[in-house]
């Protein structure tokens, strides 16, 4: 028994000096470094949402959904008596879903078009060339894209800032996104299914609406999930472009309210500061789930 | 845009690059788009410096320490989220949450400036940064790796050694297209830069950045504003067109 204790420390002498000063103990304190900085990164999700929900709860209620948001005047009556701000911001959700609606509308059938074209002629310099404008509207800042529908649409086409105008900046923030996922899940089909088609005399077009679609049919909709997720939260180029509404509006040439929107408003706005906590949670809920879902998709088409 | 900035151009010319003075008031307005180029790279810059060690780690954490295991798989799902907040939450979470942390470490007295926004624009691009390089690290070569180990190297000098000369061009890029994300970003910014027409003298001085001025003043500006103000969205496109064309640059040399 003693023997064996003697070994030990003998063996942990020879180790442990190198385990403090050598390339081992280098070794160990460079993992506890990154799982450190690694905590700190991810601790940003917890610390962002957990803020929100603590102090958005109290607010959402049924209103909050259907009714459209309080003027200043009324949101300072409630808070100087200490109750809840009445009103929602219903004109906020519609106004996002119909702007998210229009742009789907725009940037689906374009982009997976595109997608489609770039699966097809991959070698082309057509294709190369569309790629590179892809890439480079992906890196266009937000603000910039809404500058230049600012430029096109509100000033040249419907007069005044209008939901039309909101609608084409987000489908120029979805497009090259959407663009890239078709490309993707198209590149993941095995050759052999599309020659299996070209083989039975298919035509051309029926190979991709009957063959090459469908089976890449979860990957596009996971990439158009993204894309949604990605432009609901946009604000920036929406305040250049739609600039808000106190209404429900549904006329394409008129502004619109988003959440977002409503969102900078309640902050430029001191009475209305218990209204931020909650549509912030709101739509912070909505892309949460939105992303979560997509990539569960996703999960679900690997397994 | 280029034939809407036309009208600041002329009256300006090249002096809108190097002119430091914003006066809208009328009469005497006079344009100058340095103090913004100013505030921008500050932020930019500041952001990309806390963000390397944050994103280097924990790229480093999903693609080579914990790889292929269920922790990884939870902290790319983070890190994704974090992608995936809008930025105006961000911005209202560093103007109501991190200002006054900033303001009770008794940093500065307002809690805006160049300090605050960096840190919310290196929380905004780690995530970039992060699955960029990730995905570079993951491409190494396993037989490379396993010759260092067989020779007895340890996981630091195999990381140090051999995944980093192999990836380093992709990890430099990831960092070069969050650096571009961080110039394009407008509301967080704007939320928490102090909106102040200076070129900032110091970390924690007020200033104001090119994508903030144009959210900030667009709505009431008019002729000869309206026209610099998209003159600067012009300069800001073509800056970020530049610094994104240099990181695919490097990721094609790469492949």
């Amino acid at each position: 028994m003693d023997q064996t204790n003697i070994l030990i420390e003998k063996k942990a002498a020879e180790i442990l000096p190198d385990y403090f000063t050598g390339r081992k103990f280098k070794d160990r304190s460079f993992l506890i470094a990154i799982i450190f900085f690694s905590l700190i990164t991810i601790s940003f999700v917890f610390l962002i949402i957990g803020s929100l929900v603590l102090r958005g709860y109290h607010q959402i209620n049924w209103a909050f959904f259907t009714e459209t948001a309080p003027d200043t005047f009324t949101a300072m009556m409630a808070k100087t008596s200490g109750q809840i701000i009445p009103g929602g911001i219903a004109n906020g959700i519609t106004g996002s879903l119909y702007l998210v609606a229009l742009a789907s509308l725009i940037a689906i059938p374009f982009g997976v078009l595109i997608g489609v074209y770039l699966y097809e002629n991959s070698e082309k310099r057509y294709a190369s060339v569309i790629r590179d404008i892809t890439d480079v509207l992906q890196g266009v800042p937000s603000i910039v894209v809404g500058l230049i529908v600012y430029l096109w649409v509100v000033v040249h086409i419907t007069h005044g800032y209008s939901t039309l105008a909101g609608s084409v900046a987000l489908a120029l923030m979805m497009l090259p996104l959407i663009i890239r996922s078709t490309e993707e899940s198209l590149k993941m089909i095995p050759d052999t299914l599309k020659e299996a088609a070209i083989a039975l005399g298919t035509p051309y077009y029926k190979v991709i609406l009957r063959v090459l679609i469908p089976t890449s049919f979860t990957g596009l909709i996971t990439g158009i999930l993204l894309a949604i997720s990605r432009i609901l939260g946009e604000t920036a180029p929406l305040m250049l472009t739609t600039l808000g509404n106190p209404a429900i509006n549904w006329n394409v040439t008129k502004p619109v309210s988003a959440v977002p929107l409503l969102i900078w408003q309640f902050y430029n706005d001191p009475n209305m500061v218990d209204l931020i906590w909650s549509s912030t949670l709101f739509l912070m809920g909505f892309v949460l789930i939105l992303n979560l879902l997509s990539k569960w998709i996703a999960a679900k088409r690997n397994s | 845009m280029i034939s809407g900035s036309m009208t600041s151009f002329h009256q300006f010319g090249w002096k809108f690059l190097i002119s430091s003075k914003w006066d809208p008031t009328q009469g005497k307005e006079q344009y100058g788009a340095l103090l913004f180029i100013a505030g921008t790279l500050f932020t930019s810059v500041l952001a990309l410096i806390i963000a390397i060690p944050m994103a280097f780690s924990t790229s480093l954490f999903i693609g080579e320490y914990f790889r292929n295991t269920r922790m990884a798989s939870v902290v790319s799902t983070l890190v994704d989220l974090l992608a995936g907040i809008p930025s105006i939450i961000y911005g209202l979470w560093g103007f109501y949450i991190l200002r006054p942390f900033i303001v009770s470490l008794g940093l500065s007295a307002q809690g805006y400036g160049i300090f605050t926004s960096g840190l919310i624009l290196a929380i905004m691009i780690i995530p970039y940064a992060t699955s960029l390089s990730n995905s570079t690290i993951m491409m190494v070569s396993n037989d490379l790796k396993e010759a260092a180990y067989s020779l007895g190297a340890t996981r630091l000098e195999v990381i140090w050694n051999v995944i980093l000369p192999n990836a380093r061009s992709g990890i430099t890029a990831s960092y070069i297209l969050a650096f571009g994300r961080a110039l394009g970003e407008t509301l967080a910014v704007t939320m928490l830069i102090g909106n102040a027409n200076i070129v900032p003298t110091g970390l924690f001085s007020t200033g104001n950045s090119m994508a903030s001025v144009i959210a900030n003043q667009f709505g009431e500006a008019s002729g000869l504003q309206l026209s610099s103000l998209i003159e600067i969205g012009l300069l800001l496109f073509v800056i970020t067109t530049i610094i994104n064309a240099v990181g695919k640059f490097i990721i094609k040399k790469m492949a």
